[in-house]
This record gives C-alpha cells, sequence and structure tokens, in this order.
C-alpha cells in the first residue's frame, strides 16, 4: 500500500506521481510497478509504470503520461490527489536495469515517454557517484513534450552526462538539426563509438526499439549489449 | 479486494470467459522482447532437440517444413497483461517433432537465436499443446514477432513461446530461462495469474 505524498506536472500530459511505501525493498533503476486500482464494487484495473526515481528509501517517483481513452492513465494524471492511497507491486524486472557496480560506458536511448527509467538510470549513477560514461539520445516530439527537462540539464551540467535531443516533430529556434526520427547519422554523431563497448538501453514505442536497435547493430554493437524495453498502448506497459 | 480508490470507476469490458484473471483484450498485436530482432537465413537455420543422454535430433529449415504441419487457432496471453484471441497459425506439432525422441526428462530448456532461453516441463510441450510455427494470419511470421519460427505453447504465458527458437535441451533438472531468473515465474499459468516470483 502506498500514499500519495507530492503530484506535479511534467507537461500538458504527464505528470509526476511520489509515494511513500512503507516497506519498500528498494529497486533498480529501470525497474517497475504495478499500480492497481479497485472501483467501489470491487472491479480493478492493472497497469505497470516506470519507476524514474534513483533507488534509496522508502519513496518512489512515478511517471505518468495520459494515453487517450486510457482507463488506468487519466485517473492517475486528473483524479490522484496527495493524500491518496493506491495498491502498487513491485519492484518488477530484472533485465532492463542499471547497477552501481557496472562499470562500462553506457548509452540511454529514449523515444517518448520511454525516457522514464532512463531517467532513473541517469539519477542512480548520479547518486551514486560513479564515474562510468554515460550518454542519453532522447527523440522526443517537441519541447512541449519532454519529461524531465530540468533534471536532464542539471544532471548534465553536474555529472558530465552528455544528453542529446532529437525532435520529430518541433525543434526549438535556433536548434541545429531539423525535425527528424533517429537516423544512421544521428547515431554516428551522438552516441558512444562501438570501439568503446558500451551496454545500451533502448526504450520507447515497439517502432523506435525497432529502429534504434537495428541501427545500433548495423554499425557495429554486439547484440548481446543491447537491452530493449518496448510500450504502447498495446504494449504492456503504462 | 484492496481499498477503494476514490473516484474511480473503471471501464468495465463485457465478460469474457476466455480471458483470465487481470488480462484485457488487444485488436493489435504488440511486441516485446529484451534485445534487438535477430536476422536469421534460412539456409543458417536449423532445430535441435537434444536428450539428456546427449542425442541430438536436427532438422534444417527443407527438412523441417517436409514435416506434417497443423493449422490452429489458438488465444494468446502476455504477462504484460493483453491477451489476443482467436490468431490462426501454421507450424509443426511438438509431438511430431519429438516421435523419435528418446527420453524420459521431465524438463526443457529452449534455446532461441539471440540468446533468449525459457524453461518448462516437458509435459506442456506435449499431447498437441505447442508448436514451432512459421505462419501467422495466412503469412510468413515476421521477424519481430519471432520469424523464421517461434514456438507456442499458448496455454503458458506468451513469454515461454520463444521466438527466434533454436532448439530444446532436455534434462532431469529443471534451469531457470532468462525472464524466469529475471523474476518472472517459473511455469506462468495464466488461469492462476502466474506472473511472478511468489505468485
Amino acid at each position: 500500500m502506498a500514499t500519495v505524498v507530492r503530484v506535479r506536472s511534467l507537461n500538458a500530459r504527464a505528470r509526476s506521481i511520489l509515494l511513500d511505501v512503507p516497506g519498500w525493498p528498494g529497486h533498480d533503476a529501470g525497474q517497475h510497478v504495478d499500480v492497481r486500482l479497485t472501483a467501489p464494487d470491487g472491479y480493478t484495473a492493472v497497469r505497470s509504470y516506470s519507476i524514474a526515481s534513483a533507488t534509496g528509501g522508502q519513496q518512489v517517483e512515478l511517471a505518468v503520461e495520459e494515453l487517450p481513452n486510457g482507463e488506468v492513465s487519466p485517473y492517475l494524471t486528473r483524479e490522484l490527489i496527495v493524500g491518496d492511497r493506491i495498491e502498487v507491486r513491485g519492484p518488477v524486472g530484472g533485465w532492463f536495469v542499471w547497477r552501481p557496480e557496472q562499470r562500462e560506458p553506457i548509452q540511454l536511448l529514449a523515444g517518448g515517454s520511454g525516457v522514464v527509467p532512463l531517467v532513473a538510470i541517469a539519477r542512480s549513477r548520479s547518486a551514486a557517484l560513479s564515474a562510468a560514461p554515460m550518454q542519453l539520445l532522447y527523440s522526443v516530439r517537441d519541447p512541449d513534450s519532454l519529461l524531465f527537462g530540468p533534471e536532464l540539464a542539471d544532471l548534465s551540467a553536474g555529472d558530465s552526462l552528455r544528453v542529446t535531443y532529437a525532435y520529430t516533430r518541433y525543434a526549438p529556434a535556433g536548434y541545429g538539426r531539423p525535425p527528424g526520427r533517429v537516423d544512421a547519422k544521428l547515431i554516428a554523431a551522438e552516441t558512444l563509438p562501438v570501439d568503446s563497448a558500451p551496454t545500451c538501453y533502448v526504450c520507447g514505442p515497439t517502432g523506435f526499439v525497432e529502429t534504434v536497435a537495428t541501427l545500433l547493430t548495423d554499425v557495429g554493437h554486439d547484440p548481446a549489449r543491447i537491452r530493449t524495453e518496448r510500450f504502447g498502448p498495446t504494449g504492456g506497459q503504462r | 479486494m484492496g481499498i477503494i480508490s476514490r473516484g474511480f470507476s473503471g471501464r468495465r469490458r463485457a465478460h469474457d470467459e476466455n480471458l483470465p484473471p487481470g488480462q484485457y483484450l488487444t485488436e493489435g498485436f504488440p511486441v516485446l522482447s529484451a534485445g534487438p530482432t535477430p536476422r536469421i537465413q534460412l539456409e543458417e537455420w536449423e532445430f535441435t532437440i537434444t536428450t539428456e543422454a546427449g542425442d541430438v535430433h536436427r532438422w534444417d529449415w527443407t527438412a523441417f517444413r517436409q514435416l506434417p504441419a497443423d493449422e490452429f487457432t489458438v488465444d494468446l496471453h502476455c504477462v504484460t497483461r493483453w491477451s489476443k484471441l482467436g490468431t490462426s497459425w501454421e507450424g509443426v506439432s511438438l509431438e511430431t517433432l519429438f516421435a523419435d525422441v528418446d527420453t524420459a526428462a521431465d524438463y526443457a530448456l529452449v534455446h532461441s537465436y539471440g540468446g533468449y532461453t525459457t524453461n518448462l516441463p516437458v509435459d506442456d510441450l506435449l499431447d498437441g499443446k505447442a508448436w514451432v510455427a512459421y505462419r501467422y494470419d495466412g503469412e510468413e511470421l515476421a521477424p519481430e514477432h519471432g520469424g523464421p519460427a517461434r514456438l507456442l505453447v499458448p496455454h503458458l504465458y506468451l513469454w515461454k513461446s520463444a521466438k527466434w527458437v533454436r532448439g530444446i535441451a532436455l534434462s532431469h533438472s529443471d534451469e531457470p530461462g532468462f525472464w524466469e531468473s529475471a523474476g518472472y515465474h517459473n511455469y506462468g499459468d495464466p488461469w492462476r495469474e502466474q506472473r511472478y516470483w511468489g505468485d
């Protein structure tokens, strides 16, 4: 059982929800939780949401983007208020995770709200004072759709996390690259080189993950070092 | 029953007796996998069954496709809570592939191209309950859905239906596979909602 201790908007459609979870066993960056809602007649609905916070303590931050015609996400982004209690189960998932003892370079690649577990990874690296080189390539529709923009700016300023934004529809004025999807040229210019043997974490909608994972293997990354997490309205997560 | 979520009514769907607990229907065909989609050339493809005694039964693509095949319609249940009902497939029954396999093993560890593994009891592969499938909905199976061929064990959660299947190793001992080592249930019966460790 979790209690909502803070909610705040991340953008027009997404919200951060900070939960206090007594007895929380701790989590690895990249894991998710199952959230269960129960109606007065006993009807329940369960969905998975990625954890955005670094590991530590008994507080867990989720980031929820409202899906059109969603059943659970509109409740979490509109109805839920501080003091409400909800059921969470987790943490879940033991593969798409980063642990502080990993020393190798890390390349993160996010599509849309797939950035959430990667924010947790970047925050955990910062909290652990890890020296592992880490870069994030963040593909997002437009500046208004960014999640955790200020937090990523802080992480890139203070912790040498290199962040590259790839806007797919509208780029801010003065941005050097025309809007467009991630392609081989961008991978070559803005991600860690193959010979540094990074572990790559790719999270986003299925089409994004398929495209990016193929681009990474095409330039020579070992498929065994590419971890993927897919989601979407029909893709399981969120 | 858990605590009531203040202000939540939910969107009830018509009850479907083919839907296991905690699942919702999808009309799409979502893709979930842990790494990049492997690309496998048919001339290099092979499928093996290795017994506990070390005997290897091997089929290349041509030999595999000459085996008697089934056309079948089954329901799919993914642990991430979507279910897709009435999907149409063509494939070779494991019963057929096991016809000449001499084994007393209780456990199978399934291996895929790309390194994925999953474990299940041998009994769950036999009696026409599992196939190596190569056509979906009348078309050659697409790579992102496991083509050229995937295991299909529809009575268990879909992670047991290994995409890009390349072989089955039989053993007297049960060895957890990829997701089974990463927090997911060892058996994975959707009707008993065996999603995670401890379910």
